[in-house]
């Protein structure tokens, strides 16, 4: 079902188990309760819990919270249809985008005397914005698929006169955004493939409304909230449900009124200048296939040869396509800045080059602090970011750390990445600027950075919140492969870079006073698979000192407190071993520079550095206590 | 699906909508019994029914159903016939 990325499901937000309870706790009528309220409205609910949601919203906030930065919002709906039910939806909606919105919905049918009589509800109400819904019916009539071409084009010009009227009518309550929905094409096809062969047809005729509509909202300045475009997207059945139309008269099911408000308070939030402006890139696994640092530019997947690289050159083109109309793109990876860099100069198949990054950030710290500087030097509100990275740790921590930056929830398959962030409908514009234009081009390539070397992100309480768990194993034949691989592949986290065959690795396996161990780790979101990987051996005859021969790790898993949880491993399983001290040894090459102070950093002290640049460090095993992690260590079953 | 499986989501689904989780449903349960069961609501659990147990009402059988237990049975009706289909 998930599969089926419909609007109405909102694959693109993470879904939260604790919504429920979340949701009891807020009590407060504060700036803080708002702010909880918007992040659980960014989580996947269905409409139950967005009816819910809503229940709390207008409980709290009859009045928006105290210090909003956006502009209240008026909204009055005026429905040929049934349209209570939508209401939730759009409260919830304008909540999602940092919106406070008031409804009013008049009886349906009576809009028009409404929108004439200065003393009606609709004028006490005062909107800001109307958003104006319409049945075919209403708009042309009862069908009469044998009306002949000329009373067909009456027909459509009929319901553009009453629409300009409507909206003239709008804009006169004072209403400063007018929106007017496309009609639904829910009458059924008579003719077929070429239905717009039959003038009559009332099918032929909302298509036909529908292009003209869009023309006359352009010359009134009204807005299109584009229902028909959203389900050649969906299907209808993910919009109506003519069950529920023939019984309450409804034309769009509850099922779909949360996607309903939000598609609306998209139009009123960028009517507020709100919609998000810039595109911050992950490169490993989201621009690209595979990790630059340790696959190398011919590795990578990328291009032709495979349809995982062409998924991966399609997401690149939209990205693109979005900086021609005017997003900035950034990047924000956790990468050596020269490897980053690589593939945007240097491999063939890229789309996106170096120029089209306004701000091109590579470098081992968290990415909250990268975020935050990176909306620093592009001079933009953090909350006009929007971050697409295919790790679930990096999206939580940035959702925990920065809850105004939106942060797609990546499907799996690269092929899907773009439908993800547009479906999100973050970008929604309302006019192309020529500002917009020309905005990709002023920020190529001449921005200076100007990064912040400290960290303000939480790390320590996010980290304790994952539940890891480092599974460690001697090698065995079941993960010789995987262990062969990586000791041949790992170029980046790999403080020897000492390659071995199948065969060297079978004797160390089967040597007793050899250390070996692989380790898994696993956190709440999942298996992260084979990490680590450590080879000891005795540097001398008596079995006194261990060398630590190889230490590499998944540069995915880098600042989560692994490499001292495995050093605790490794301590604990020498001195079983009866080393009585451990030696380390970083040997530099163009891919490692990133481990270079790695003994360092965990208590080892230099004890010599050879003429090749490499260094040697000890620490002994007597004195060594655990250092304290959020990780718990534990043996894996064979 | 079996009658307290049916009625035990149901519950779930009220309790949801009403807001209100001590609400007990039983098979004699009709909407005069729940404050706020009105026309509004009723679309919302069917819908939400719809959704839980997988089925699709048909118009006719939406029209007339007196109380919980009659619902439970249509739904039991409909997940037994999908699942030999």
């Amino acid at each position: 079902m998930g599969h089926e990325m419909l609007t109405t499901e909102f694959a693109w937000l993470p879904e939260r188990s604790d919504w429920s309870a979340v949701l009891k706790s807020i009590d407060a009528s504060d700036a803080a309760s708002w702010e909880r309220l918007r992040e659980l409205s960014n989580s996947r609910l269905d409409f139950l819990g967005i009816n819910r949601v809503d229940r709390a919203l207008t409980r709290l906030f009859a009045t928006p919270p105290p210090e909003l930065d956006t502009k209240p919002v008026r909204l009055a709906l005026l429905s040929g249809s049934t349209a209570d039910h939508l209401l939730p939806g759009l409260r919830v909606g304008g909540l999602r985008h940092g919106l406070h919105v008031t409804t009013f919905t008049g009886d349906y049918g009576l809009y028009l005397q409404e929108l004439s009589d200065t003393n009606s509800p609709l004028y006490a109400f005062k909107p800001t914005a109307v958003l104006f819904s319409f049945d075919a019916q209403s708009l042309l009539g009862a069908p009469d698929a044998a009306t002949p071409a000329i009373a067909a084009s009456e027909k459509i010009e009929a319901a553009i006169e009453r629409l300009r009227h409507l909206w003239k009518l709008a804009l006169e309550t004072g209403a400063g955004q007018v929106i007017q929905q496309t009609v639904l094409p829910l009458a059924p096809r008579l003719m077929g493939g070429n239905e717009h062969r039959l003038p009559g047809s009332q099918r032929a005729l909302i298509d036909t409304l529908n292009a003209r509509l869009r023309e006359a909202a352009d010359k009134s300045g009204v807005d299109v909230l584009a229902l028909d475009a959203q389900i050649a997207e969906d299907g209808i059945n993910a919009w109506h449900d003519p069950v529920l139309w023939h019984r309450a008269k409804q034309e769009l099911s509850p099922k779909a009124a949360p996607a309903y408000g939000d598609l609306v308070a998209r139009l009123l939030a960028a009517q507020q200048g709100r919609s998000a402006k810039c595109l911050v890139l992950d490169l490993d696994n989201t621009l690209w296939g595979g990790v630059i640092g340790d696959d190398g530019l011919e590795g990578i997947v990328l291009g032709q040869g495979s349809s995982l690289g062409e998924a991966f050159v399609a997401f690149q083109n939209y990205a693109k396509e979005l900086s021609r109309r005017g997003i900035i793109l950034a990047v924000c990876s956790k990468n050596d800045e020269v490897n980053a860099v690589a593939p945007f100069e240097k491999h063939p198949d890229m789309v996106l080059k170096r120029g089209d990054i306004a701000c091109f950030v590579a470098n081992w710290q968290d990415k909250p602090s990268n975020l935050r500087a990176i909306a620093k030097t592009l001079n933009i509100g953090i909350n006009a970011l929007v971050f697409a990275d295919d790790n679930p740790f990096e999206r939580s921590l940035v959702r925990r750390e920065l809850p105004m930056v939106a942060v797609p929830e990546l499907p799996e398959d690269p092929a899907l990445y773009a439908k993800c962030i547009a479906d999100a409908g973050y970008f929604e514009g309302l006019r192309v600027t020529s500002d917009d234009m020309e905005r990709s081009a002023q920020y190529q390539g001449n921005i200076q950075r100007d990064l912040l070397r400290s960290s303000s992100t939480d790390l320590v309480s996010y980290l304790k919140s994952l539940g890891m768990t480092l599974e460690w194993r001697r090698f065995d034949r079941v993960g010789l492969q995987r262990v062969v691989q990586l000791i041949n592949k790992t170029n980046q986290f790999n403080l020897t870079t000492q390659r071995y065959s199948q065969a060297d690795v079978v004797s160390f396996m089967e040597d007793p006073g050899s250390l070996t161990l692989q380790l898994r780790l696993t956190d709440s979101f999942g298996d992260n698979g084979i990490i680590g990987i450590i080879i000891g051996r005795p540097a001398n005859g008596d079995g006194r000192e261990m060398l630590i021969d190889t230490w590499l790790m998944s540069c995915r898993v880098l600042g989560r407190q692994v490499e001292e949880a495995t050093l605790n491993l490794v301590a604990a399983e020498a001195s079983r071993l009866g080393a009585e001290n451990l030696l380390g040894l970083y040997r530099p090459t163009a891919k490692n520079e990133m481990v270079r102070e790695h003994y360092s950093k965990l208590g080892f002290t230099q004890v010599a550095s050879d003429p090749d640049g490499a260094t040697r460090w000890s620490r002994p095993l007597q004195s060594f206590t655990p250092i304290d992690t959020f990780i718990e260590i534990k043996e894996g079953q064979s | 699906m079996t009658e307290p499986q049916i009625l035990e989501g149901l519950t779930e689904i009220f309790r949801e909508i009403f807001d209100d989780d001590s609400l007990k449903l039983t098979m004699d349960t009709t909407a005069d019994d729940i404050d706020q069961w009105d026309s509004f609501n009723h679309i919302n659990i069917l819908v939400a029914a719809e959704t839980r147990f997988g089925v699709k009402f048909k118009t006719a059988e939406i029209e007339g159903l007196k109380n919980v237990g009659e619902f439970v049975h249509l739904i039991e009706k409909k997940t037994a016939s999908g699942a030999a289909a």
